[in-house]
């Protein structure tokens, strides 16, 4: 029993220098990540920046009462989802059909030049991107105000204040960015396909169609629903650039461009009311939460390897 | 796959060309009316042909406006330094992981794995970034929220690690005596290469464009980067010449600011070390996006 003890003490003498490394990233980690876990507490506080993080006094679920009382919170969500679920549906539709496209193309080099165009938009900021958009629909020197409409003989369009627009746009500008980052998954997928599968269906006589619908999508079934499982995980979260920034925090698209991330910045910064804002942010860590843990036991069920943990 | 119609190829590759061109048009009417004089822009908005060609939104970006040249050398900093941070400790961090021998590794995964499931969010980080280590208006705003290391690449290179590392060649090194931090930096990380290039490029394009951490931190001009600034002059363009000694000069000689132009003249100089090293490293990016979706 003592010797036993002696060399599990030797033991981890030896991986002393293996701890000490991992120290710095330890240390960031309890601080970037496990303090504002445990700062949740704020959303049950009536807080005060005097009183701070732990010494605000406790009201229980008074912050979500009034949150879940106030319209917003349905439209929080709501535009968090569905918009969620376009981005889904159509991103995972568009990216497999050039990713199909992209692998029946002969010409090696102009495969290459076609994938890496396609990657452009995603490297670029969402800050950029807000001035690619604003390029287009600015109200008096836009490219569609000032020239697009124009010549069709339409009247110009204030887009920045017209709400009804901007679910389009928001769908089409996150698919612009995303595209190229998609694809290249399902390309990855599509190109490991053993060749010997088509060489067989073309001896059965498939035509293209066929051997897509019977070879191709089959095998990409797992990265399908794998990615989509895990974009499910994350659908109460938004990207706070695309819904904040591209539509220019413009108040009259309020009501199709908030999502649960811009309207907890807008709490915490403009309006001050961080009870609110908190009460959002742990609606969306615990629902998001409970979410990936569905998720991933769904993909787990279905293919093992690719669950997350 | 025999069934390749010639016609097939020639449709194929239309489709993609137009593609192609739906990523890329956006940054051609960028860069266009960029280059475009001020008085033709505001008569015919920004347009995909010039009507006059002018770089002067440019010369005064550069030569003029010391806000835009500064906040090109702030981003390049926090940009190089960022990184390096990144990389120590997402490296200092995921080799022990991936020692198959180290007790308590399960643990310690979990430990990491866990901050991918769960986040505390903007309201109790923001308040603790503020009220406790005061990072307001500091370059360590830049710096060190969120960006200086993520469980997501800890977790590709702690595999990258197991699968191309093989036991025996650590267990050899330490057999000549090395060290465990000697055979990280000798052994370990010259056989690393590609992964460390991977992540370089993903972490520094995250430091390069970010500029969350600026909006949520920073309200100085000063410490303002380039994707802050970028962000700053959508909403109000004047805020270029409100801060800079020569616009201000330039004010009291009748000088309007070719603000339209400018605007695009700054998004492109943003997006433009981004456009110039992609080619370069494309399969590196290609790469990284790959392994980070596939095991993530």
């Amino acid at each position: 029993m003592i010797k036993q003890k002696k060399s599990l003490g030797r033991k981890l003498k030896a991986y002393l220098p293996l701890y000490l490394m991992m120290v710095p990233g330890a240390v960031y980690l309890i601080i970037n990540n496990y303090i504002p876990m445990a700062g949740i507490s704020i959303a049950f506080e009536q807080f005060n920046y005097s009183k701070g993080m732990w010494g605000s006094p406790f009201i229980g679920l008074k912050n979500f009462e009034f949150l879940f009382k106030t319209k917003d919170a349905w439209i929080i969500t709501r535009n968090t989802i569905l918009y969620n679920v376009a981005f889904i549906v159509l991103g995972t539709v568009f990216a497999i059909a050039v990713a199909v496209l992209l692998n029946e193309i002969h010409s090696s080099r102009a495969k290459k030049l076609y994938q890496t165009t396609i990657l452009v938009p995603f490297l670029i900021s969402i800050v950029v991107v807000s001035y690619l958009v604003y390029a287009f629909l600015s109200s008096d020197s836009g490219f569609i105000n000032k020239t697009l409409l124009p010549a069709l003989g339409k009247e110009p369009i204030s887009w920045y204040t017209s709400a009804q627009y901007w679910p389009f746009i928001l769908i089409l500008v996150n698919i612009w960015k995303g595209l190229g980052y998609n694809c290249i998954i399902y390309y990855a997928t599509l190109v490991g396909i053993d060749r010997g599968y088509y060489e067989a269906a073309v001896i059965d006589g498939a035509n293209r169609w066929q051997q897509i619908l019977h070879i191709t999508l089959p095998a990409l079934k797992p990265t399908i629903i794998t990615l989509t499982l895990m974009a499910i995980g994350k659908i109460f979260y938004s990207d706070f650039g695309l819904f904040y920034q591209v539509p220019m925090n413009s108040g009259p698209l309020l009501d199709v461009t908030n999502t649960i991330d811009t309207y907890v910045y807008r709490g915490l910064m403009s309006l001050n009311n961080i009870s609110m804002a908190s009460a959002a942010g742990v609606y969306q860590s615990l629902i998001g939460f409970l979410l990936v843990l569905v998720a991933n036991f769904v993909v787990k069920k279905l293919s093992a390897e690719n669950a997350l943990f | 796959m025999v069934d390749r119609g010639k016609s097939f190829q020639v449709v194929a590759n239309l489709i993609m060309v137009l593609l192609v061109l739906f990523c890329l048009v956006p940054f051609v009417l960028l860069i266009v009316s960029s280059i475009t004089q001020e008085n033709s822009l505001v008569r015919n908005g920004y347009s995909f042909i010039p009507e006059k060609i002018d770089f002067s939104a440019y010369k005064y970006l550069l030569v003029d406006s010391g806000s835009i040249v500064r906040g090109y050398i702030l981003s390049a900093i926090v940009t190089v330094v960022g990184t390096v941070l990144n990389l120590t400790l997402t490296t200092l961090f995921a080799y022990p992981l991936s020692r198959r021998d180290l007790p308590g590794r399960g643990v310690l995964a979990f430990f990491l794995f866990f901050t991918m499931l769960f986040n505390g969010g903007l309201v109790p980080s923001y308040i603790m970034w503020t009220q406790m280590f005061h990072i307001k208006n500091t370059i360590a705003a830049l710096l060190f929220p969120n960006l200086m290391m993520g469980a997501f690449y800890v977790i590709m290179m702690r595999t990258y690690f197991t699968t191309n590392i093989p036991d025996a060649v650590i267990e050899a090194a330490r057999i000549d005596g090395a060290g465990e931090l000697r055979i990280l930096l000798r052994v370990v990380m010259p056989m690393s290469v590609p992964i460390i290039v991977t992540l370089a490029l993903l972490v520094g394009l995250g430091y390069w464009n970010d500029w969350l951490n600026g909006l949520y931190y920073i309200n100085e001009d000063r410490l303002y980067s380039i994707q802050v600034l970028l962000n700053k002059m959508l909403m109000d363009v004047q805020f270029l010449m409100s801060n800079t000694s020569a616009a201000q000069s330039l004010q009291g000689q009748d000088f309007t600011l070719p603000s339209t132009g400018i605007k695009m003249a700054v998004a492109v100089m943003g997006a433009l070390p981004v456009l110039v090293i992609y080619p370069f490293f494309q399969k590196y990016f290609v790469k990284g996006i790959i392994i980070g979706a596939v095991k993530g």
